[in-house]
């Protein structure tokens, strides 16, 4: 392969307080998927918004197919045939699934006025080869994450591009999803599209891309075809330290089974429903008890959760915490009594971005933390210092702004959040979402510590091997209703995905 | 707290186009009533009024209403665009005065300069406020202010501090001011057509569509491609313009420069075009809620002066208290949906 379609040689990016990237060099053969991986914060995003001109580099330069490029913005690398779907923003919450997709390319009669019908039956076309059956009219942010992540890879693809850049698509998505889009870069590579793939989930690396770059500390730790890089190896690469040591750890951090008080369940939601995304359904959970809740993509287990921390008006159903009944609908009333809860869309319901990582943690904290309204900052400090260092959160100092953080790091953030509450039961949703192979295996220990604790968890998580390691019990739900239950010897990976196809697929 | 952070994620789509069958009947409760709650509102007014007063429901007063209300109509098209853009432009009353002077001044030499002298200069002012809005990032409150007193002042020269009012000096230019067809006047059929025009635009071209994407989410729309800067450089650009021919045409009705008239106009077009349920924080409305709340304003000053003991300040007090129940309307849909 003589010319590369896409190279970048010597790139530095600095922010105030960090190098993000350091001498970066990279290059993108024709027709290969290249892995492009490192720890939250190693600067995989930067380079990408510096491959596509949203930041201009402080130093080195781009090729394009070997000729000296500059990107003024996004539009600029889009019409020279770079397509990207990027990890934070991508589209507009509140236009329609339809306007999103086809934005800047509209189906116009002559006058140049858009042909709605053709729209909405253009975007209904592309949305099916997808997998995705769901109005188009509907406004995107009303869609599940997953379904949002679905649109944004049809939109990048269906611009007619070169290259195809993707980082992190699948944190959002379902297994079934996943090979959805494995079918859809397959026919990118076969058309001789090159294709950028960022993921924290290395399985998905070794199915599908031909070479890898490692960033680490916004360098470039390693470079190579990715078949002759075992599995530990990548992982040493990529947190710096020995293959040996990683072997020793295991996959994931949780130690199994917990000591669960029998008796009163801590927080109990009965025959909760709202059509049509949940009914009838039944869950509890008991002091220091981790109870999963498995099931696809739509079959209401974010909603479920949501519908126990006060988020989600109900029709129907109670929710009790330690015997008392707490009022529907109100996220405030579950908060007082003790319900924490860490959403999938820590965009739109987690974090408040402008506010500082310090503010963002001691926030929730404060209510415990304050005598009589004082609160002492060195405490603060103390509980912000702990989860930082525990959780590995990257940033310039706890004064940085959330949203300067990568991606993975606003993660830690809200889940620290929420962990200092002092919650008596969490609700996780997706908990180590776009969270790094290191990080992530503490998250998985102070899970179970706060276990250990007398707290209980209920965790939501698309990686069964997670939900497998992590849940003394596992509710399946289908289609909103819950379709059976798994405890003890029965939680394996098997048993979950047997019960979530029991009878047939009817979702969709 | 979460609340605030999710302001923008949460509103509702822009276009009538897309309350579609799969949406549950509480969602589409709350879209009807974001969307044409103020073509309710003034459809109960228009009705009550009829009731309770004899002299409202005439002909004579509708086409009052009608003509009064079409100089305001046509500058709050211009804020619609602003607005949804996640833009404001204060900037509109003074241009609105400013070109009646210059229409009133230009109509001595002749129809084509009483209109493009006004055009030229509004337009020309909105350009620049809309360049420097997307160029430097600047708060369009900030920048737009600016512009409001900059052509103030730029108003008290040519009118000589307001002493010196030019009258209209041509026929041509004065008819199209006051001429009727089929019994509304000339005025009342521009912003008719400018209505249909701009919700053309809006809705059903490629422009409208990044004006929306733009104000639901700019960071998104700067990723998506969208050319953000010529786009809100043109939303500015239109402002000015429509203020321009809607002071212009004022201008030809009254046949002359008023230079009292409109100013602090840009606070009715807001008002109106937030009655009209355009979301102040942008990506969200459209012109017809915009229509509503124009006309829903014009039908409470004639309602008031119908009372007639109450002066026509009042009217301000009542627009006011309508605008706080609208904002306060829109925050408890908002909520809903959260919830939904
Ligand atoms: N706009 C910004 N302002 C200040 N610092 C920033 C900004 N964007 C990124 N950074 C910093 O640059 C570094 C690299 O961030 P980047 O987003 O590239 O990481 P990443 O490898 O994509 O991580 P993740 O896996 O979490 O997505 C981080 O330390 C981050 O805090
Ligand atoms: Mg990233």
């Amino acid at each position: 392969m003589a010319t590369a379609v896409l190279e970048a040689r010597g790139i530095s990016k600095g922010f105030p307080g960090v190098l993000a990237l350091d001498d970066v060099s990279f290059r993108l053969d024709a027709g290969q998927v290249h892995a492009l991986v490192g720890e939250n914060g190693a600067g995989k995003s930067t380079l990408i918004k510096v491959l596509t001109g949203v930041y201009r580099p402080d130093r080195g330069t781009l090729l394009l197919r070997d000729e000296p490029v500059t990107f003024d913005n996004p539009l600029a690398a889009q019409r020279a045939g770079i397509s990207t779907i990027y990890q934070e923003v991508n589209l507009v919450p509140q236009m329609s699934l339809a306007h999103n997709l086809l934005l800047g390319r509209e189906p116009c009669s002559r006058l140049g006025v858009i042909d709605t019908t053709q729209l909405y039956a253009e975007a209904e076309r592309v949305m099916t080869r997808y997998g995705i059956r769901t109005d188009v009219r509907r406004p995107l942010c009303s869609l599940g994450m997953g379904t949002q992540q679905m649109v944004a890879l049809a939109r990048a693809v269906s611009i007619e591009a070169r290259v195809v850049i993707m980082d992190e698509p699948t944190s959002a998505l379902e297994p079934r999803e996943v090979d959805t889009l494995f079918g859809v870069i397959a026919d990118l590579r076969s058309e001789g599209i090159s294709v950028i793939y960022v993921s924290h989930r290395l399985d998905e690396l070794y199915r599908i891309c031909d070479r890898v770059t490692v960033l680490r500390d916004g360098r470039v730790a390693h470079d190579g075809p990715l078949g002759e890089l075992a599995r530990v190896e990548l992982v040493a690469l990529m947190l710096g330290r020995d293959p040996a040591e990683i072997r020793r750890d295991g996959a994931t951090r949780f130690t199994g089974e917990h000591t669960t008080t029998a008796g009163e369940p801590l927080v109990e939601a009965r025959s909760v429903s709202r059509r049509p995304v949940l009914r009838d359904v039944s869950v509890q959970v008991r002091p220091g008890e981790v109870v999963g809740l498995g099931g696809l993509l739509g079959a209401g287990r974010s909603e479920t959760a949501k519908a126990i921390a006060g988020a989600l008006q109900v029709d129907a159903g109670t929710v009790t915490v330690a015997g008392q009944q707490v009022r529907r609908g109100s996220p405030a009333a579950a908060i007082r009594a003790g319900v924490s809860l860490v959403p999938e869309d820590r965009k739109a319901e987690g974090i408040v971005p402008t506010l500082s990582v310090r503010d963002n943690i001691a926030l929730a904290a404060l209510p415990q933390l304050s005598r009589s309204g004082v609160v002492s900052d060195a405490r603060i400090d103390r509980i912000v210092d702990s989860f930082m260092r525990r959780l590995r959160i990257k940033a310039a100092s706890p004064y940085q702004k959330v949203s300067e953080l990568s991606g993975g790091n606003q993660q830690k953030v809200l889940l620290a959040r929420s962990l200092a509450t002092g919650a008596k039961v969490l609700l996780l949703d997706e908990p180590t979402r776009g969270i790094d192979v290191g990080a992530k295996a503490e998250v998985q220990a102070l899970i179970d510590e706060l276990a250990a604790e007398g707290l209980g968890v209920l965790l939501i998580s698309s990686d069964l091997e997670e939900l497998v390691e992590g849940a003394d019990r596992v509710v399946v739900l289908r289609d909103g209703a819950v379709a059976g239950e798994l405890s003890g010897d029965q939680v394996t990976e098997e048993a979950i995905m047997a019960t979530i196809a029991a009878t047939g697929e009817t979702d969709g | 707290m979460t609340t605030t952070t999710t302001t923008a994620a949460d509103a509702d789509p822009g276009t009538d186009a897309r309350c579609g069958p799969g949406m549950s009947r509480r969602e589409r409760i709350g879209h009807l009533l974001q969307h044409h709650g103020a073509l309710m509102v003034l459809a109960v007014t228009v009705v009550v009024g009829a009731l309770v007063f004899d002299s409202f429901a005439t002909p004579q007063n509708a086409a009052n209403i009608v003509v009064s209300s079409s100089f305001l109509a046509i500058v709050a098209i211009g804020m619609t665009f602003v607005i949804i853009s996640g833009g404001v432009d204060l900037s509109v009353g003074s241009s609105f005065v400013l070109a009646g002077v210059l229409a009133a001044y230009g109509s001595r030499y002749g129809l084509l300069v009483a209109l493009l002298l006004p055009l030229s200069v509004c337009g020309a002012i909105g350009l620049v406020q809309g360049l420097i809005v997307a160029r430097t990032g600047m708060a369009p409150f900030i920048v737009t202010l600016a512009g409001l007193l900059g052509m103030r002042g730029l108003m008290l020269a040519v009118s000589d501090e307001g002493a010196n009012t030019y009258l209209v000096q041509n026929d041509a230019f004065s008819a199209l001011g006051q001429a009727s067809f089929l019994g509304l006047t000339v005025p009342v059929w521009i912003t008719l057509g400018l209505a249909l025009l701009g919700g053309v635009l809006l809705q059903r071209t490629g422009f409208g569509q990044n004006v929306y994407a733009i104000g639901g989410s700019e960071e998104a729309a700067v990723l998506m491609g969208v050319p953000v800067t010529r786009v809100k450089v043109l939303v500015y650009l239109i402002s000015g313009l429509l203020a321009g021919l809607a002071g212009a045409l004022n201008a030809a009705r009254l046949s002359s420069g008023v230079t009292i008239l409109g100013a602090g106009m840009e606070l009715d077009v807001i008002a109106a075009v937030v009655i009209g349920g355009t979301l102040l924080t942008g990506g969200s409305g459209g012109l017809i809620g915009t229509m509503a709340g124009v006309l829903l304003l014009g039908v409470i000053q004639s309602l008031i002066n119908q009372i007639g003991v109450l002066t026509s300040s009042f009217q301000q007090v009542v627009s006011g208290a309508f605008l706080a129940l609208v904002v306060v309307a829109q925050r408890i849909l908002h909520r809903a949906q959260r919830l939904s």
